[in-house]
């Protein structure tokens, strides 16, 4: 309970949410990296996934990459980005880890919501004069969005909490209140800092929620 | 005054078997300690995940509550779920595997709940009509019959508590993380590079060793395969 409080009094403190080192700051920063990641991401990965999944092909070599992808440690990644010459550009080993995790989910989502749009539906489009360009926009995109969706929402949520680890290499955002926070050996600013982060997580995770019901009736329907 | 020894350790290189043989037993604590940590959290997981799943479906009311405070607590980013648990744990190994219990229940529970709800409604009366009483039917023919769903959480659980262990290097238990820590601040390229190479390795072994489980405890899945 005393911690709770403390917690309470760093939080209040109108000091620590200023400055380059205040909340603001490093909330500005996460969620700048987040959301620049993200569009690169899907910029990489999605056009990829959608002419694959159109052709039919690719998919068990997406799904291998995803695999592997788990077992590699975010923070050995970041790490080893820090000590190659991408350390030297400020946010670059952050930005290129954060691509290179958020790149195999959204291409696995994509992929197999592609492929799982129903072939009955491709050929009766195909028997209606639809080219292949037009079946891909028209048909099987809209019908694979809540797949390409969640696997953006699995990719953004991904992408905060790596935007964290990469404070312990050095990176900027919210992490950045923790480490601070263990360099100082202060615990109420750890804990503070770790709730910013949770309630942040949980807030991008809550916004995808709205956005996923707010989506198209048909993105609705297979649930 | 003696030169400075030409080596890949004095020149700083990636890869270094000097490195490898100099620094041996520091390796092997890190490699242990890393072992002991995803092994214990994924232990203690799966102990709280089985009869949690299967009370969500025993009791289906539970099931909702039940997943959706696992995922909540997946959501939250790991170094934020390690320091969330520093008042109650300290700067201990204990923290680091609360921390990864937490994220393993995610993944165990949904996978083994999935796979409790696959098995096939005529299956467990047909069970139940050979007299099988409620915990027989549980532990002879429902939880047998999910094993290949719960095995792949169990799988996507280990690969994913071996790599967040590196984070616990925070509180100074991070098995290889410490060293890809310590290598960080003293830009020791080879001990970064083979910290990071042992924890690949670690994953994929532990990946491979608990598909072979799974293939050991599932002999029905291999029969009738051509």
């Amino acid at each position: 309970m005393k911690v709770l409080g403390s917690t309470w009094d760093w939080l209040a403190d109108p000091a620590h949410w200023s400055g380059d080192d205040g909340v603001w700051h490093r909330l500005l920063q996460h969620l700048l990296l987040t959301v620049v990641c993200l569009i690169v991401s899907c910029l990489i990965a999605l056009p990829v996934a959608l002419v694959l999944g159109h052709l039919g092909k690719g998919g068990a070599l997406a799904v291998n990459i995803s695999n592997v992808g788990r077992a590699v440690p975010t923070f050995a990644v970041l790490v080893l980005l820090l000590l190659t010459p991408v350390g030297k550009w400020g946010e670059g080993p952050t930005v290129v880890a954060l691509v290179l995790f958020a790149v195999p989910p959204l291409l696995t989502n994509a992929y197999v919501g592609m492929r799982e749009v129903d072939r009955g539906v491709v050929q009766a489009a195909r028997g209606m004069g639809m080219t292949g360009r037009q079946t891909l926009t028209r048909v099987e995109v809209p019908l694979a969005l809540p797949m390409i969706l969640n696997g953006v929402r699995i990719a953004a949520v991904q992408l905060v909490a790596t935007a964290t680890i990469a404070a312990l290499a050095g990176g900027g955002g919210l992490g950045r209140i923790i480490t601070a926070g263990f360099n100082l050996a202060s615990t109420p600013q750890v804990v503070a800092g770790a709730i910013l982060v949770a309630v942040f997580a949980l807030l991008v995770e809550g916004v995808f929620e709205v956005v996923e019901r707010l989506g198209p009736a048909w993105a609705r329907a297979g649930r | 005054m003696t030169a400075a020894p030409d080596d890949c350790l004095a020149r700083n290189e990636w890869i270094c078997g000097d490195y490898l043989s100099t620094r041996r037993q520091i390796l092997l604590d890190a490699v242990g300690q890393h072992l002991e940590l995803t092994a214990l959290s994924v232990l203690i997981g799966l102990v709280i995940a089985v009869p949690l799943a299967v009370l969500a479906r025993r009791w289906g009311w539970a099931a909702g509550p039940v997943l959706a405070v696992t995922t909540v607590l997946y959501t939250i980013p790991s170094l934020a779920m390690f320091s969330l648990l520093l008042p109650v744990y300290g700067l201990s190994a204990t923290l680091v595997v609360a921390g990864l219990v937490l994220y393993s229940l995610t993944l165990l529970v949904r996978n083994i709940l999935a796979g409790l709800r696959a098995v096939p409604e005529e299956t467990r009366q047909a069970a139940r009509g050979l007299g099988f009483g409620p915990v027989r039917l549980l532990l002879t023919v429902e939880l047998p019959l999910a094993l290949p769903a719960a095995m792949a959480g169990l799988r996507i659980a280990t690969v994913s508590a071996v790599s967040l262990v590196t984070i616990g290097a925070i509180v100074g238990f991070g098995g290889l993380g410490n060293l890809i820590y310590a290598g960080m601040n003293t830009y020791f390229k080879a001990q970064v590079l083979t910290a990071s190479v042992l924890c690949v390795l670690i994953a994929v072994a532990a990946d491979l060793l608990l598909l072979g489980v799974q293939w050991l405890l599932t002999p029905w899945a291999r029969k009738g395969r051509t």
